[in-house]
């Protein structure tokens, strides 16, 4: 190989610097807030559907229900579990979610999303 | 290391059909929603084409404006001073206005100066959904002229294609705006945002529970605004238009519109 002192010098460089916003996010934003469920939520025991699905697709769940309710007008969902909820964000997620803040945001926040719902819907009142 | 230039580019090729499929397999997985499905509530109001009757006689001052706030509250509809940033759902006009080239110079003055109470008329043909590029509004078929505020990307030709005024364009944010002091009045509907139309919506939200649409309510106990469906030849909105003469706004542009005004 010709000159190869620096070719590898230019590709360890390329690296470094290519993985250098991985690394420092990794180093400076420390362990994913965990979201806070709140004692009606914790009552529940369940949301519509399992913990583990809800956490990986819930934005998919609620994509689907905005599109079902407000194009079909199909406002009932019934769950896996045969159970029916109605379909709303608002009325239906919040009233057992109603702390936004700590439920919603601090992830998203963390994990650098920002849904735009809330430009519109309605967030409930939280005690601060 | 010796390696044929056509047997790499196979390896390549291979490895990135294997990975593609692997993260295609993946997302399908993840979009299934296991859940048993969708319907509309068993108690929702079903029909075929939803009309409203207006009898102005039983409408004066006082149950128009109860009608309008009664919608106003329902979908936290901001009242901007401004006319030019006007937001509509229901409102007055004057019957020159409302009806025009049906106006005459001897015209009653008692329906000269009454303020006729105007919302969209859910047209059975509808213009503004035509030239809607998104889809963002359509016309459902219980004949409701639905908008998907999701989808609106607020580029008001429904606006220009309404021919009577019934859409309006939020120039300004309502939450930094007209909410910022106060709250919405309805904690269960959404505001809009800056840079979508909104309209009437037939109150398809209270029909999907059962409810007759927010301004019929307000004013039930006149009788003033009729609510029904035209398909169904008992409907009381039949009735009233068997047994009275009624009016149309601009029926000759063809866009059938679904509010009858009893005169």
């Amino acid at each position: 190989m010709y000159n190869k002192g620096t070719i590898i010098t230019g590709l360890v460089i390329f690296v470094v610097l290519f993985t250098s916003p991985f690394v420092l996010g990794l180093v400076t934003s420390g362990p994913p807030p965990e979201p806070e469920l709140t004692a009606k939520a914790k009552q529940a025991k369940q949301c519509v559907e399992v913990k583990e699905f809800m956490v990986e697709s819930h934005m998919q769940l609620l994509d689907d229900w905005r599109n079902e309710a407000v194009r079909e007008g199909k406002r009932t969902y019934v769950a896996t579990d045969g159970k029916p909820y109605t379909v709303s964000l608002q009325n239906t997620c919040m009233e057992c979610h109603s702390n936004k803040s700590k439920f919603c945001d601090q992830c998203h926040n963390y994990a650098g999303v920002d849904p735009y719902c809330w430009q519109c819907h309605i967030a409930p009142k939280e005690k601060s | 290391m010796e390696r044929s230039r056509r047997s790499f580019l196979k390896l390549v090729g291979i490895s990135t059909l294997g990975l593609g499929t692997l993260s295609a397999v993946d997302l399908l997985d993840k979009v299934d929603l296991r859940a048993q499905g969708f319907g509309p509530d068993p108690k929702a109001l079903q029909g075929e084409r939803w009309a409203l009757v207006v009898d102005v006689e039983k409408l004066d001052e006082e149950t128009t404006r109860k009608a309008i706030e009664a919608c106003h509250l329902v979908h936290n509809v901001p009242h901007y001073e401004d006319y030019e940033e006007e937001i509509k759902w229901i409102w007055t006009d004057t019957y020159e206005h409302a009806f025009p080239g049906q106006e005459y110079d001897y015209l009653a003055e008692e329906v000269e100066e009454r303020p006729f109470l105007l919302l969209c008329n859910h047209c059975s043909n509808p213009p503004c959904c035509r030239v809607c590029p998104t889809q963002a509004t359509w016309q459902r078929e219980d004949g409701v002229v639905m908008m998907d505020q999701h989808r609106c990307i607020g580029c008001r030709y429904c606006m220009a294609a309404c021919p009577f005024g019934a859409r309006s364009f939020n120039w300004k944010d309502p939450r930094t705006t007209y909410f910022k002091d106060k709250e919405p009045p309805n904690p269960r509907y959404p505001t809009r945002t800056k840079g979508v139309v909104e309209k009437c919506n037939l109150c398809a939200e209270r029909l999907a529970e059962g409810s007759m649409p927010a301004c019929v309510e307000a004013v039930k106990d006149t009788k003033a605004i009729v609510f029904g469906d035209l398909e169904d030849p008992h409907s009381e909105v039949r009735e009233l238009l068997h047994e009275h003469f009624a009016i149309r706004r601009k029926p000759e542009l063809g866009t059938s519109p679904n509010v009858y005004y009893i005169v």
